[in-house]
């Protein structure tokens, strides 16, 4: 069978698969959930082809790179089938982001600025919904913003998710009075240094055209000043460094973050100098805020994906490592 | 409508999965619409917000508006040849005015507060004098001072890193390399939240798989 009539099965096998589930999905068929047993199964499964790659390895025989590509994809997607649960420890400085929260007296201001993108979504998204349902469950007013383009639809797709909850609908929250959605202003960190003298002259209007003025929530917020906390959203530049630099150490904001996984180690030389007021790093950053505000969603649920995902790259790493000495013994061995 | 958004999210999604196989066309088509979309959407978003909405709407009442549209003007002048060193004019202010903020803005934030943060007491919990401090938090100063210590002495180049002070530039190099391993964890970590996200979007959204 050659190359070409292999590739075509595969795409038609794939073709078929999808419109199977596809119409199952039209048919109004629910979600597919292994029992334990069954993932247990295939967790024994994995490890047992894992430690089979091993002994061919050792045996001389290497692997194609699409075999540790295949391998990771099963790792993330067969996980989000499982019912099992996965045991997350509140790190401190998401506690610490919690307890800022939580400690807020009610009506307090809370400024949250969205700079991400959807390629970010995956793991801001699941933080934003968390810490806003957080601060509307503790009667916070939110003031939202973005410095990114799709921030503030970032921003009003997580509102919506939190408005799905019953506890939060019943509070009959109002627009403009309760929460307000400024939108997107560019100039990227020259808006967070205009911001400190007056908001106004950055957002003339909300997202949906309402003058600044006409908003009861933001009549009298002037600057930073009348802004009891915030969090930063960041999945890049502008993002949490700007606002540290800016509106932190000049005008004494007071700030936590939630980062994107490939940043957050930056951040942390900010929490040890007390910039930060909490940081949330990554996914397990968000499964973690998820944990200790009792609210588990998908940060918590796409955590067991994460680490089966890390337990595979790692046993790939331990089988290249065994094929690199194995192979320099061989070397030796001829004398090379 | 809806249909047909997930559809096309999908199609472009294993489009872009597919270059995990081979190099395609399916991959191409789908880097060069994510490319192309994302940089109509930039122009878009900036035409409508600045141009349109602060400069054509606000009728300018700003004067400062007036000077950015005056430097953003002279930008195009690139284009001209004969006069196209007008266009250093903006390009000095932006580069003027960008380290001035950043000047401060860095001297404060990233080299005054972090050496203050680096200046621990080992023993104390505070900054007082006293023996208070529990076990974690002086080995977590002292790991700090040292860290930061020898991390230095390890980009110090007018000496030769022989002797103590070589001793010193490898335990620095050590602490460099537990940093770089913890950023590459990190980034392995967003990495496959991305691609956690994908599969939610292709087996939750699009096929219903999961819940």
């Amino acid at each position: 069978m050659t190359t070409r009539t292999k590739e075509i099965i595969a795409l038609v096998a794939v073709a078929l698969f999808v419109v199977i589930f596809y119409i199952r999905k039209v048919a109004g068929r629910g979600a597919i959930e292994f029992p334990t047993w069954l993932s247990m199964l295939v967790i024994l499964l994995i490890l047992a082809s894992l430690l089979w790659i091993l002994v061919l390895t050792i045996r001389g025989r290497l692997i194609e790179r699409r075999v540790v590509f295949l391998y990771v994809g099963i790792a993330v997607a067969l996980p989000l089938f499982m019912s099992l649960t996965q045991k997350i420890s509140v790190s401190p400085e998401v506690k610490q982001l919690y307890d800022a929260i939580v400690e807020l007296p009610e009506g307090s201001k809370v400024l949250l600025s969205f700079d991400y993108d959807p390629p970010s979504a995956p793991e801001l998204q699941p933080m934003a919904e968390s810490i806003i349902r957080l601060c509307l469950q503790r009667d916070l007013k939110l003031i939202i913003m973005g410095l990114w383009p799709q921030g503030p639809q970032q921003a009003n797709l997580a509102l919506e998710k939190v408005f799905d909850d019953e506890d939060i609908a019943a509070k009959n929250l109002q627009y403009g009075v309760d929460y307000v959605n400024l939108g997107f202003q560019s100039g990227n960190e020259f808006v967070i240094q205009r911001m400190g003298g007056s908001f106004q002259s950055m957002f003339q209007s909300d997202y949906e055209g309402t003058r600044y003025e006409d908003i009861p929530l933001v009549r009298n917020v002037r600057n930073f000043s009348n802004v009891d906390f915030s969090v930063n959203f960041s999945a890049g530049f502008p993002g949490t460094v700007e606002w540290v630099q800016i509106a932190v150490d000049r005008f004494g904001l007071d700030l936590g973050a939630g980062n994107t996984a490939v940043q957050a180690p930056q951040m942390y030389v900010y929490l040890n100098a007390g910039q930060l007021n909490g940081l949330l790093g990554g996914m397990s950053g968000a499964a973690e805020f998820e944990d200790v505000a009792d609210y588990r969603a998908k940060g918590t649920k796409f955590m067991l994906s994460q680490s089966f995902a890390h337990a595979v790259a790692i046993a790939f790493i331990l089988i290249g490592n065994v094929a690199f000495f194995m192979s320099g013994r061989k070397s030796r061995l001829k004398g090379d | 409508m809806e249909h047909f958004a997930l559809w096309l999210g999908a199609f472009l999604t294993l489009g872009i999965l597919s270059f995990l196989y081979k190099d395609n066309a399916w991959y191409k088509l789908s880097e060069a619409v994510f490319v192309g979309i994302s940089a109509g959407f930039w122009f878009a978003t900036l035409f409508w917000d600045n141009l349109v909405g602060k400069f054509w709407d606000g009728k300018g009442e700003e004067p400062m508006l007036w000077v950015g549209a005056a430097l953003g003007l002279l930008m195009l002048f690139r284009l001209l040849p004969k006069v196209g060193w007008l266009s250093r004019w903006p390009l000095a202010f932006i580069v003027g005015a960008t380290s001035g903020l950043w000047l401060m803005n860095y001297l404060a934030s990233n080299i005054m507060s972090q050496v203050q943060a680096t200046i621990l007491p080992v023993f104390s919990s505070g900054f007082g004098a006293g023996f208070d401090a529990d076990l974690a938090t002086i080995v977590g100063n002292l790991v700090i001072f040292v860290g930061t210590f020898t991390g230095l002495v390890y980009f110090f180049f007018s000496k030769e890193h022989k002797g103590v002070f070589g001793g010193a530039a490898r335990v620095g190099i050590f602490f460099i390399m537990i940093t770089f391993g913890a950023s590459f964890g990190y980034t392995v970590m967003s990495r496959m939240s991305l691609l956690i996200g994908r599969i939610d979007f292709l087996l939750g959204d699009w096929l219903g798989m999961i819940g």
